[in-house]
Order: structure tokens, then C-alpha cells, then sequence
């Protein structure tokens, strides 16, 4: 409790009103008051997520600041919150994100500004619902209720093949969605009435509906993250979004899908978790290897990175199916950790976007002459998507390859060739958009970082370097929920 | 906090303190103070390093975390200090050799516009080196590994406007994660089968994990510490250059000559002997290990030197000869020889740096000109130069007297000894390359030095020997050029590495060549009489006489030689097999992966290809919502007739 007030109902409805109220400024007449009404709005969402994380017992693997009330008592449907060791980073990464997406946009959005700022807001606390809802129903509204901000951001101000993708990303996630609807239902059935996600994990479920829930969870959250081959639609999805847009798909969206793993498919059907462990493993070896050497053929600087986010997710999905604490702490942070860099990486691409109105490597070259201070950001970003100790990107992939290696050599053999391929694809596409001589005079007349450009990308910057040197206090959090939800994975529900 | 603890912990901060200011503020404070303050922290490191390596010597080991890195699935990632007589020297030589590149940095880069940059890189460098010697686990000691391939990176392309820089050091960061690759699975498989990443813990445990074994390929198990051994060493052959990941490091020439020196001839590429050495209670325990490292060393030692014969290019010919010298203290390691590898280590991190650092001193005085034909007869215009050089070139040739050849000797002696399959060959080569050596480091005396001056009227009339910065450090780098080695008595055969270098009975070498020496003078005398010694003399004589004598000789025998020649001008192709395959391949394989599986399969057939069978069955079904009322009824009309006659024909 805050001020009397429920902490977690607090940091879901909080933006969305502060959404709301930047949507009633109205037209661009009053766009500047628009913009600060945001600013204000995202920083208070993250100043009240704050205590989550300071006053969270990291002894305790419990939902805590739980919140419970009836919402359709007919169907037994609860606003039940709570949050665990999960779910908590992953709260305070979008509440973290928020306000960076909104100076980000300051300059570069003039048309329908307090729309744009709003459809941030709110998103920012739909998704904050989907990391607490301890009910299956409110689960899949917010779910499904993420999707609609994030196709209107696309639709309107993305690029010129923005309808294409819109719809793209929203058949496909739907689609993904339909059949975890029919899975909670089939719950519901079985729990005789209940739609709470804490009942399901103690739900005896023989084998075969075992199998079933874990298919329908699994297009739901295979799309969302997402896993070779349901990826398509990210790459497109990227290079239609604005800036803004692809800073909140990779670093937020994504980390849904995996959420989704850890909170449905392993405690509920342990036992089909375990059966198709390996067809996991190897989608999410198929991730690393094959979309890394996708991600070193692209001309499109947005398209690459997104590539490079599908096999950075192929990590976080590969750590869940190895079983034990080192490959689930390691796929946690790798998901907070991809949060810092793939968001670092579009903002340094949308930078570059804002000046010269192309995402193409080739019209690029010797960025550096002319940027040096951006040059040296992106540089540490680089770094960082390729895994370079001492940075966030190397915490997870490090973690989850040792895990790897425990259960299987070749496991850890495969994922480690990502060691390689990032290094090539980010640092390939670095040498040709930053070094060189000037390519052209549209580069010979290239501004550095302003101020505001500058505070983002360093506040990002500290939270990649600050992971990366010393990443306990982010381990610390999720032991005892991690520990509690493998041994509960250990259990057969047979 | 003892005081110890705290000069510990300034050592590798006092750099990165200096990195920060020159990087962060450099701007700001301009290009004397950011020298200034990079100096003067360095100094401090130096200082410092010095006062820890005497209390080492007082017998006083210090192994202990500074904080916890992270605790994931019940272990314990640590970043901490393990200050024992290896580490302790390995600071003295790191901070010393970086400091005088530091000063000599103020006159090469001198007018440069990354004038700062260029300290705080250097800087940053120090410390991430710094941080890999003195780590106590095999953690920190891939963070500092990681961290000097990444300001090698970044100073290799210095220069980012030159496209054969940023070329240069993309391959070498590339070439180096190779073996990043198989270092990280061996770091993995330590920590599987010990549970632990702390060293002393790991070689406590190291003859328990020599009996076991593991099954990489089902049904085929392999001794687990020769995996993990080999593993390791696959990390050692990226970053010390190895056959067949030795690519990268004639191209990192492209950078500035102070790191060439400091980088990528006296420290970094020096890791992978240390990180060995460091290792070695594992590695003794695994002879097919130490047999593979035999013969990459040996590979490396033979084939990289007589690539050197064939350059032109001053800096390239040193870089070469770098190569060859890694390949010598791999050799030594093989042969279990791991103090000789780290002697050498030291006094190669000498008169390697002199050689480099003196190139450099001749590119300053001839505008940037690399290339050995268009000099000559720079004695008489940079004497100090020359002379430092000149004592540096006969360290490398192995002259009696100066420290390579004690060095150089003692791993000769020791393969002798050795009797691990693979000594033979690695024995072979170590000789051979001996002539080999003499003869191109002479080849680059006399024809840099010697003769006529063959540059243009411009330059040779403004050739001059550079200035107090430059000439400095040589001076001060040509004293243990010649005077490391005479410590070969305490530091080999006194038992300075104590228990920081662990060597089996059986593998003695180092133990029956101490019973066979008596002093540095008894040394050169007994050295006089064998095949070494006098290897190296005709190399020196066959350099003066194709280079002084019959100058003309040189070309005729290129020409002869003809595809032999070509084969290692090229570089025996290795380049250029590599970019086709590794990097033409990646390429082709990513385009194809992702035009055929995502472009054409996932997207053109199933997700598009779904839409349009949706498209299509909505347009069949679209027919049927014509609008006509007649054809509603007529359906109507079918309908009804149908289930009439089921109902009529069921009952």
C-alpha cells in the first residue's frame, strides 16, 4: 500500500489514466502540454513501481502486494493481483521504459502527438496488468488489450508498408492467443469453476490434455516471444514501427511470451513441459544458429536487430527447457537485459532514422566522422548485443550457456556459437553505418547527439553497464521464486 | 581492508581512473593534462605493482574476493584477487611495459585529433589486463580476456577512416571470439565438473577430474581434462595468435605502433601463455592436451618465422617474428616447461616492445613510410634508435649474453628433455626457427639501418632521431633486453614460481636442466658448443651476406624459388581460404537460410499463403451471397426438398 492505495492496482491504472488524460489535450494545438502531461504521467509510473522492488521479501517465493476482489461473480472471475520474483523485474523494466520511449519521441512525433503519448501510457499499464494478473480471465484481456495500442502506433505512425505490418502483427498474436482462450476454458471445466492461475498449477491433468494445454499455450507465447518459425512478423513489425514502437516490442512486448512460459506452461502441465523439452531446446537452438545468420545478411539496420532480438529471446527460451536454477535465472535476465539493449540498439538506429529518413546500411558510412559521441553509445550498445563481459548481454547468455552445458555439451556448444554470430552481424553492420570515410554528403551533414538524445541513450547505457558489473541485486530477487517453481516443475501432476 | 588489500585493489583502478578522465573529460582538460593525468596514474600502478611484487617475494600469497559477482543456481560468481609470484610478475612487466608506451604515445600520436582517446584506450587497456592476470577464477579471467580483445578492437581500428583498419579489426575480434568459443566450453565444463569457477578450488579437485571422463560423442569417452584442457587452449590460440587463429594479428598492424608494442607484442597477445601457465595444475594432467599445444606451438614457431623472411613491410616483419616467438612459448608450455614459457613471456615482452616501438621511432622519421626497400642507412640519422634496436634484434636472434637466449635456450632444453609425443617435431622446429630468426631480424637491421639510403631527396633530408619521449622508453626498454635474462638462475631453476606453477615428476624437464646449470656465465660457455648458438650465427652471417654483401642475390633467389616464394608472401593463402569459406560461407548460408526458409517458406507459404486460402475460400463463399432473391429461394427451395426426402426416407 501506498498512500492507502493498493500498490499494484496502482501501477496498472496509473498510467492508463495518465493515458487518458494526455489523450483529452486534444489536438496538436497543444502538443507541448501533451508531451510534459506524458513525461509527468511515465515518471510517476515508474516512482510508484518503485517500492515493489524495495519492499519485496526476496525470501519469499509467494505472490506478494496481492489484491483481490470479485469482477464477474457468475463465472467466478477475480481482479487477483500479485506479483512474484518473475513477474517484479519485469514490472519495473516497463515502468523503466515508459518515460525513455516518451523523450524519445518529444521532437520526432509532431503529428496527433498526445495520441501517440497516450497509446504509450496505456500500454505501459495494460502490460503491467499482464505481469500481475493472478486471473486466467483478466490475464487474457490485458493480453489481448496490449495488442491494440501497439497495432494503432504501427498503423499510424509507422513507415510507408505500416498497414501490412499492423495487420501482420495483429492476426498473427491473435491467432496465437484464440487457442490459450479455449485452454482456460477447458481449466475452468476441469478446476470445476475456478479461473485462478494459482488453482491451475495444483490441477492434477493426465497426460494428452496435458499435451494439448501446452500446444495452445505454446502458439500463444511462441508468437509473442518469439520462437523460429513464428517469428516473421517481428522483422516487419519493426521496420514499420516508429521508434518508440520498436523500443517498447523488443524490450517489452516480447518478454510477455516468456512470461507466459513461466507463469502457465511449466507449473501447470509440468509433465508435457518435460515430454517436449527437447522439441524447445532445439526451436530455440534453431533461433540462435539460424537467425543469426539471417540477422548478418540484412541491409535493413531495423530488420537486423530485430533479427538479432529473435535469437537473443532464443536464449531466454532456451534457458526455461533446460530445468534448472542457472538456465531459469539466466533466461530472466536475459530477458530484463535484452530489455537495455535491443530498446539502447532501435533508439540508436531511430536516432540515425530522424536525421537521414533511412534504415538502409548502405546509405551509411563513417557516421563517426560526424557523430562522435552517438558513435561511442552505439558502440557500448554493440557491445553489449554481442555479449561483451562486463555489459548486461553477457550476464544471461553466459548463464544460460553454462546451464546448457550441464545438461547436454552440445546444447552449450550450439548456443555459444552466438559468441560468433552477434559479434559479426552487430559489429559488421557497425563497421559500415559508423566507420569509414564520410559515405555522402547527407552523412557530411549529420548533427551529434543533442542533449536529449544524450539522456536517454546514457541512463541506458548505466543500466547496461551497471547489470553487467554487477548483476546480483537482479539475481537476488528471483532465487526463491525460481527454486519454489522448479520444484514444483518437478512434480508430476500424473 | 589491509594496506595490501587496497594496493591491490589501486592497481587496476588506477589506470581505469586514467581511462575515464582522458576518455570521459578529455575534451574538456585538453590533450597535456589528459597525458598528464594518464602518466601520473600509471605511475601509481607502477609503483604499486612494484611494492606487491616485493612482498610476494617475502613469500606472501594473497588470494581473496573483492564482490560478489552474482549467485545463480546455488553458485557463487566471484570477482577477487589472486596475487602470487606468477601474477606479481606479470603486473611488474604489464604496468611497466605500458607505462613506457604511454610516454612514447606522447610523441607518435603527438597532433593526432584522438590524441585523448588514444590515452584513455591505452589506459583502459592496462587495467583490463591488469584485471585478467590477478583474477583468482576463471570468470574474471574471460571478463579481463573479452576486455582486452575489446580495446584491441578498438585500437586496431584507431584509425576508423581507414578502410583496411576497420577490416583489420573486425577480423581480429572475430578470429579472437573463435576462440572465445572454445574457451567459454571449457570454462563451462570446469564448472560443471568441479561446481566451482574459483581456481584453487578447481585445482584442488584436478586429480579427482583426471579420472574422469565424458561422452561428447555418445558412446565414445573422452578424458574429461583433455577436452576441457584442449578447450581452453582453443581460447589461448585465439588470443596468442596460434596456427591456425594466428590470421588476425599481422593485420592488427594497422593500428598505431604503441599498441603494436604494448597490445600485440608484449601483453596481450601474451594471455594465453599466461592464462596456460596459470592453468597448469590441470594441464599437467593431461599429456594429450599438452602433445596437441606441442604441436600448434610448434607449427606456429617454424611456418610464422619463415613468413617473416619474405616481408617488406618493417612492422609486418616484427609482427611476423611476434608470431613465431608466441609459437616458442607455446612450445615451452607443451614440453611442461611453463616457467620457461613465462620467462620468455617476459623477456620477448622486452625486446619485442624495443623492436616495435624502435619501427615505429623509423615510420615517425620517414613520414609514415613502412616499407623496408625505400629505407637504408638510418644509422647515421637516428643512433639511438639504431642502437636499441640493434641490442633488441640480437635478444631475438638468441646471442649469448642477451635475454632472449636465455630464454630461447632453456625452452630448447627443456623440449630436449621432454618426452611427450610431439616434442620431437616441436624440437625440430624450435631449432630450425633459431636460424630462421636471426636471419630476418638482421634482414630488417641491415636493411632499415644499413646501406644506402634509398628514400626520396625529401625525406632524407629531413631525417632526424625523434624526440626524448620516443627515445626514452627504448633506452629504458634495451636495459632488460639485455639484463631479464641474467635472472634465468632465481626465476627458473631457484623455484621463484613456488607453488603457482604446478609440474608432474615424470614431466621435470625444468628440474634436469637445473641440475646441468651453473650460472649465466657457465650457461654462454657451455652455449657456445651447440647447435643453437651457432644456428643463430649463420642466420645473422646469411643476413649480412644477402643483405650487405651480394645484394643482388636476394632477388635471384625469390625469382628461383618461385611458387615456394609466392607461398609465403601469401601467407601459404590461409587469408584468403578463410574469407571464402568462413566469411563467404556465413553469408551465403544466412542469405539462403533467410530468402529460402523465412522469405519464401515461412512467410510466402504458410502466413501469406494462409491468408490467401482465406482470401479464397471467403471468395467462393462470397458467390453465395448474391443478393438475388430468386437464388435465395431456389436454395431455399433445395433445402427444403433435402431434408424432406432424408426425413421421409430415415422414416
Amino acid at each position: 500500500m501506498l498512500f492507502g492505495l493498493p500498490l499494484l492496482s496502482l501501477v496498472i491504472w496509473l498510467p492508463i489514466l495518465a493515458g487518458i488524460g494526455v489523450l483529452a489535450t486534444g489536438g496538436d494545438r497543444n502538443a507541448q502540454v501533451a508531451r510534459w502531461c506524458a513525461l509527468a504521467g511515465s515518471i510517476a509510473g515508474l516512482l510508484v513501481a518503485i517500492p515493489l522492488y524495495t519492499r519485496f521479501d526476496p525470501l519469499s517465493s509467494a505472490m506478494q502486494f496481492e489484491e483481490r476482489s470479485a469482477w464477474i461473480e457468475y463465472f467466478n472471475i477475480h481482479y487477483h493481483l500479485g506479483v512474484d520474483g518473475i513477474a517484479m523485474p519485469l514490472i519495473l523494466l516497463n515502468c523503466f521504459t515508459t518515460p525513455l520511449v516518451v523523450i524519445a519521441g518529444w521532437q520526432v512525433i509532431t503529428q496527433r502527438v498526445s495520441q501517440y503519448m497516450g497509446a504509450f501510457l496505456i500500454m505501459s499499464g495494460i502490460v503491467n496488468g499482464v505481469f500481475s494478473s493472478l486471473d486466467a480471465i483478466l490475464f487474457y484481456v490485458f493480453w489481448e488489450a496490449s495488442l491494440i495500442p501497439m497495432f494503432l502506433i504501427i498503423g499510424v505512425w509507422g513507415g510507408p508498408n505500416r498497414v501490412y505490418a499492423a495487420i501482420k502483427f495483429f492476426l498473427y498474436t491473435l491467432l496465437g492467443s484464440l487457442l490459450m482462450l479455449v485452454a482456460f476454458i477447458y481449466l475452468y471445466q476441469m478446476s470445476g469453476g475456478s479461473f485462478s492461475i494459482q488453482d491451475y498449477h495444483h490441477l492434477p491433468l493426465p497426460l494428452t490434455p496435458q499435451i494439448l494445454i501446452f500446444v495452445a499455450f505454446l502458439l500463444a507465447f511462441a508468437v509473442k516471444v518469439p520462437m523460429w518459425p513464428v517469428h516473421t512478423w517481428l522483422p516487419d513489425a519493426h521496420v514499420e514501427a516508429p521508434t518508440g514502437g520498436s523500443v517498447v516490442l523488443a524490450a517489452i512486448l516480447l518478454k510477455m511470451g516468456g512470461y507466459g512460459f513461466l507463469r502457465f506452461s511449466l507449473p501447470i502441465v509440468p509433465d508435457a513441459s518435460h515430454q517436449l523439452a527437447t522439441l524447445m531446446i532445439a526451436l530455440s537452438l534453431v533461433a540462435v544458429v539460424y537467425i543469426g545468420l539471417v540477422a548478418l545478411v540484412q541491409a535493413d539496420m531495423k530488420k537486423l536487430i530485430a533479427y538479432s532480438s529473435v535469437a537473443h529471446m532464443g536464449f531466454v527460451t532456451l534457458g526455461f527447457f533446460l530445468f534448472n536454477a542457472l538456465g531459469l535465472e539466466g533466461a530472466i535476465v536475459q530477458m530484463i537485459s535484452h530489455g537495455f539493449i535491443s530498446g539502447a540498439m532501435f533508439l540508436c538506429v531511430g536516432v540515425l532514422y530522424d536525421r537521414l529518413h533511412s534504415r538502409q546500411i548502405a546509405d551509411y558510412g563513417g557516421v563517426a566522422n560526424r557523430m562522435p559521441v552517438f558513435a561511442a553509445f552505439f558502440m557500448l550498445f554493440g557491445m553489449a548485443n554481442s555479449g561483451l563481459p562486463g555489459t548486461s548481454g553477457f550476464v544471461g547468455e553466459f548463464i544460460i550457456i553454462m546451464a546448457a552445458i550441464q545438461v547436454d555439451f552440445w546444447y552449450g556448444f550450439l548456443a555459444a556459437t552466438s559468441l560468433i554470430t552477434g559479434a559479426a552481424y552487430t559489429l559488421w553492420m557497425y563497421k559500415r553505418v559508423v566507420f569509414g570515410e564520410v559515405a555522402s554528403p547527407a552523412v557530411e551533414a549529420l548533427d551529434d547527439v543533442n542533449g536529449r538524445e544524450i539522456a536517454i541513450l546514457a541512463i541506458l547505457a548505466a543500466a547496461v553497464l551497471g547489470m553487467g558489473l554487477c548483476p546480483a541485486p537482479f539475481t537476488e530477487v528471483m532465487h526463491a521464486t525460481v527454486d519454489e517453481l522448479l520444484a514444483h516443475v518437478a512434480r508430476s501432476k500424473l | 581492508m589491509t594496506d595490501m588489500q587496497t594496493l591491490y585493489l589501486l592497481i587496476p583502478l588506477a589506470p581505469l581512473a586514467g581511462a575515464l578522465i582522458a576518455g570521459l573529460l578529455g575534451r574538456v582538460i585538453g590533450t597535456t593534462w589528459s597525458h598528464r593525468a594518464t602518466i601520473a596514474l600509471m605511475m601509481a600502478c607502477v609503483a604499486a605493482s612494484i611494492t606487491v611484487f616485493m612482498d610476494v617475494l617475502e613469500g606472501n600469497v594473497y588470494n581473496g574476493s573483492v564482490y560478489t559477482w552474482a549467485v545463480s543456481g546455488g553458485m557463487h560468481f566471484e570477482v577477487g584477487f589472486l596475487i602470487d609470484r606468477l601474477s606479481a610478475m606479470m603486473m611488474v612487466v604489464v604496468s611497466g611495459v605500458s607505462l613506457m608506451v604511454h610516454v612514447y604515445t606522447i610523441g607518435y600520436m603527438h597532433g593526432d585529433p584522438g590524441y585523448q582517446r588514444f590515452f584513455s584506450y591505452i589506459s583502459l587497456f592496462t587495467f583490463s589486463m591488469l584485471m585478467l592476470v590477478m583474477s583468482n577464477n576463471f570468470l574474471q579471467l574471460f571478463f579481463g580476456w573479452e576486455a582486452v580483445g575489446l580495446v584491441s578492437y578498438l585500437l586496431i581500428g584507431f584509425w576508423y577512416t581507414r578502410p583496411t583498419a576497420v577490416y583489420a579489426n573486425l577480423k581480429a575480434f572475430l578470429v579472437n571470439r573463435v576462440g572465445d568459443f572454445g574457451f567459454l566450453l571449457g570454462i563451462g565444463l570446469v564448472l560443471l565438473h568441479a561446481g566451482t569457477l574459483d581456481y584453487a578450488e578447481v585445482f584442488t579437485q584436478a586429480p579427482r577430474l583426471a579420472t574422469e571422463t565424458i561422452d561428447i560423442i555418445p558412446g565414445a569417452p573422452w578424458a574429461l581434462l583433455s577436452v576441457t584442457c584442449i578447450l581452453l587452449f582453443v581460447g589461448a590460440m585465439g588470443k596468442s595468435a596460434q596456427f591456425p587463429l594466428h590470421v588476425w594479428l599481422p593485420d592488427s598492424m594497422e593500428g598505431p605502433t604503441p599498441i603494436s608494442a604494448l597490445i600485440h607484442a608484449a601483453t596481450m597477445v601474451t594471455a594465453g601463455i599466461f592464462m596456460v601457465a596459470r592453468m597448469s595444475p590441470l594441464f599437467e594432467l593431461s599429456e594429450t592436451a599438452l602433445s596437441f599445444i606441442l604441436v600448434i606451438g610448434g607449427i606456429t614457431t617454424l611456418f610464422m618465422a619463415l613468413v617473416a623472411i619474405v616481408q617488406n613491410d618493417i612492422k609486418r616483419v616484427v609482427a611476423y617474428s611476434t608470431l613465431s616467438q608466441l609459437g616458442y612459448m607455446t612450445v615451452a608450455l607443451g614440453a611442461s616447461a611453463y616457467s620457461a614459457g613465462v620467462f620468455h613471456l617476459m623477456t620477448h615482452a622486452f625486446f619485442k616492445a624495443v623492436l616495435f616501438l624502435g619501427a615505429g621511432s623509423v615510420i615517425i622519421a620517414m613520414h609514415h613510410e613502412q616499407d623496408m626497400r625505400k629505407m637504408g642507412g638510418l644509422k647515421r640519422y637516428m643512433p639511438v634508435t639504431y642502437w636499441t634496436m640493434f641490442i633488441a634484434a640480437l635478444a631475438s636472434a638468441g646471442v649469448p649474453g642477451f635475454a632472449g637466449f636465455f630464454s630461447k635456450d632453456a625452452i630448447i632444453e627443456a623440449l630436449h628433455f621432454a618426452a611427450i609425443p610431439g616434442a620431437g617435431f616441436a624440437y625440430f622446429c624450435a631449432v630450425t626457427t633459431v636460424f630462421v630468426t636471426a636471419f630476418y631480424t638482421f634482414r630488417l637491421v641491415f636493411m632499415t639501418f644499413h646501406g644506402e639510403p634509398r628514400m626520396d631527396h625529401h625525406t632524407q633530408e629531413h631525417l632526424h632521431e625523434s624526440p626524448w619521449v620516443v627515445t626514452l622508453p627504448l633506452v629504458v626498454l634495451a636495459i632488460p633486453s639485455i639484463a631479464a635474462g641474467w635472472l634465468i638462475g632465481p626465476m627458473l631453476f631457484g623455484g621463484y614460481f613456488g607453488e603457482a606453477i604446478r609440474i608432474l615428476p615424470e614431466h621435470e624437464a625444468i628440474a634436469s636442466m637445473a641440475a646441468e646449470f651453473h650460472g649465466v656465465a657457465g650457461m654462454m660457455a657451455h652455449a657456445l658448443s651447440t647447435l643453437p648458438f651457432w644456428l643463430s650465427m649463420a642466420g645473422i652471417f646469411a643476413a649480412w651476406y644477402l643483405y650487405r654483401v651480394n645484394t643482388e642475390l636476394p632477388g635471384r633467389i625469390s625469382r628461383a624459388a618461385g611458387p615456394l616464394y609466392t607461398l609465403l608472401d601469401r601467407k601459404y593463402f590461409i587469408d584468403e581460404f578463410y574469407s571464402w569459406l568462413f566469411a563467404g560461407g556465413a553469408r551465403a548460408l544466412g542469405g539462403g537460410l533467410w530468402k529460402i526458409g523465412d522469405v519464401k517458406l515461412i512467410d510466402g507459404l504458410i502466413v501469406n499463403g494462409a491468408a490467401r486460402s482465406v482470401a479464397r475460400v471467403a471468395a467462393l463463399v462470397r458467390r453465395l451471397q448474391s443478393g438475388f432473391i430468386y437464388h435465395y429461394a431456389f436454395t431455399m427451395i433445395v433445402g427444403v426438398f433435402v431434408l424432406m426426402s432424408l426425413w421421409l426416407y430415415g422414416s
